[in-house]
């Protein structure tokens, strides 16, 4: 397990050589981050494309989770997080001190793993974003809480209880709220940690499904534990393992010709 | 059956049994004995002042003659000093939790300022009756007024309120602040909008404990100087005033020369009682509303 170089096969060259008419919308250079002495990510280094999904994959604990609150900064919720390099967002540094965390969350949205639907009625959930953002006309909130209850396929379902509390959705009802409450926002970028990691089959599916259609306006980096996730949704796939990047390459390739046998290994299902 | 032999299995079973119900017995036992105690105070109480409580005794002004006395001066003392005390301590409790809590670094310093608001939950009234006689009343010259018995008490009840404000804004699940930072909420925008009406439910809970605490204090009033015999009444936060359960203990240590005084002392009683429960209740209503709106 010795960390041979030429692993991080240089991933930007061989992204974009793949898709060199796409923009790229993040990318990370020498990236670094410690929780206190705890050396959690090593040596990052990922560009992402824009309008294509990146799925994000590794065993517990191999950094995939802090990677991702990396892109907005979210990390820093936790105290004691120091970081290191470059991670530039529309050709900025977001690390940089004087960048504004609240616009760059206003750029790029954040699903989360477990439901987290405010205690507020499916309305209110859907309009706090633009609300913070000071709109206040409500024939404008009225618009925006449709057009995104609509791209989350939520509306059918949800139209007639506008007024209820969101806690009475069903989980999967939840997940798809708190996605059409981050299309509110109007981002460019959507963040997802493990999306589906709370919900049932189902519901899982019609999150999946979800994925598929937002790829057509949104660029989504999506982390997931369930590798069959991964190569059914993504375009491109990241391999984290003891906070390094393995691999990073074509889905296709990733799954079916790794360049790494822990790839190979973690894929096949022989730890993880 | 290898390890388990029928015959001690039964035998044993009655026992258990037997132990489950003496169990539940000494725990009810010890609910009852308090509610006992409870029910003779009140009782007691009732029995003695309920033919006292008239219009007269609640509309009148303190007077010599037991029959002619009332306590209308006291109700508004305490009034007034409720009215210095809700808002003071709120903010200012409220406040400081927030602070802690969601702006100030974790470190040595929070856990000394943490550690020093809990330790002053468990100081003694009368000591806080020396600190508001040496701060309000001598060194801001304000005299035995309103305004200094009602800050006296604030500070008195301010630690209650912070702990347990804390404790609501603590309990407020993570997820929602990401939530709403992930959607580039400012720290206020998320604390005035989520974190706070999420834990409003739990801070006025905090509340209702600590104000009757403050309703109820005498000690704190007596080392004010706050006078028992007062005719004329309160009419703002900077007038002399005396308090409900101030105007009790005098009376009740006036009942050993005229034994009326103490049944005027239990009609008293029962209103700082009332008064209590009428407080309480609207701070509960208050709750309800926001927490339906959850």
């Amino acid at each position: 397990m010795s960390p041979e170089k030429g692993i991080n096969i240089d991933p930007q060259t061989k992204a974009s050589s793949s898709s060199n008419n796409k923009k790229v919308v993040y990318h990370t250079k020498d990236f670094n981050l410690w929780y206190g002495d705890n050396h959690a990510l090593k040596d990052i280094n990922l560009s992402f494309n824009e309008k294509e999904v990146t799925a994000i994959i590794g065993p517990s604990g191999c950094g995939k989770s802090t990677y991702i609150k990396s892109l907005n900064r979210m990390v820093e919720l936790v105290p004691s997080v120091r970081t290191s390099g470059v991670i530039s967002y529309s050709d900025k540094n977001i690390l940089d001190k004087t960048f504004k965390v609240e616009d760059l969350r206003t750029r790029v949205g954040m699903v989360f793993q477990k439901p987290n639907p405010f205690p507020k009625s499916v309305f209110e959930n859907v309009a706090y974003g633009p609300k913070i953002h000071g709109i206040r006309n409500k024939k404008v909130l009225n618009e925006i809480v449709e057009r995104s209850l609509r791209g989350a396929y939520l509306w059918d379902e949800v139209k007639d209880r506008l007024n209820e509390n969101a806690y009475g959705l069903s989980g999967g009802q939840q997940q798809r709220l708190c996605i059409a409450r981050c299309m509110a926002i109007e981002p460019e970028v959507i963040l997802m940690d493990e999306p589906t990691s709370a919900l049932d089959p189902k519901s899982t599916l019609h999150i999946e499904e979800l994925v598929q259609e937002l790829k057509k306006e949104y660029s989504i980096i999506i982390v997931t534990h369930n590798m069959q996730q991964a190569a059914r949704i993504s375009d491109k796939t990241a391999f984290f393992l003891n906070g390094e990047v393995v691999e990073f390459d074509k889905t296709d390739t990733v799954f079916t010709n790794p360049a790494d046998s822990r790839t190979e290994d973690y894929i096949s299902g022989r730890f993880g | 059956m290898e390890h388990m032999n029928a015959n001690q299995v039964q035998n044993k079973m009655s026992t258990r049994i037997r132990k489950n119900s003496i169990a539940k017995g000494l725990f009810f036992l010890s609910t009852i004995f308090g509610l006992i105690i409870l029910v003779i105070l009140l009782v007691r109480v009732f029995s003695q002042g309920i033919g006292w409580l008239d219009w007269n005794f609640l509309t009148g002004r303190l007077s010599t003659d037991p029959e002619k006395a009332g306590i209308m001066g006291a109700f508004l003392g305490t009034a007034w000093m409720m009215l210095v005390i809700i808002p003071v301590t709120f903010i200012l409790g409220v406040g400081t939790a927030i602070y802690i809590e969601l702006y100030a670094k974790k470190g040595r310093v929070q856990s000394i300022i943490q550690t020093n608001i809990a330790n002053l939950a468990g100081v003694p009234s009368i000591v806080y009756g020396l600190l508001g006689l040496t701060i309000f009343v001598r060194l801001m010259d304000l005299g035995n007024i309103v305004l200094a018995g009602g800050l006296t008490l604030s500070l008195l009840i301010m630690p209650i309120l912070i702990v347990s404000a804390q404790e609501a804004l603590r309990a407020v699940p993570q997820e929602l602040s990401e939530a709403s930072y992930g959607m580039g909420a400012t720290k206020w925008q998320t604390i005035k909008k989520i974190i706070l009406p999420a834990a409003l439910p739990g801070i006025l809970t905090g509340s209702i404990l600590a104000l009757s605490r403050a309703i109820g204090e005498t000690a704190p009033l007596t080392v004010l100087g706050i006078p028992a015999l007062l005719i004329p009444f309160p009419e703002g936060l900077f007038d002399s005033f005396t308090a409900l359960p101030m105007q009790i203990y005098y009376w009740t240590l006036d009942a050993v020369l005229t034994e009326e005084y103490a049944y005027l002392a239990a009609a008293a009683i029962i209103v700082l009682l009332g008064l209590m429960l009428l407080l309480n209740s609207i701070a509960i209503i208050i709750r309800n509303k926001f927490q339906q709106r959850l």
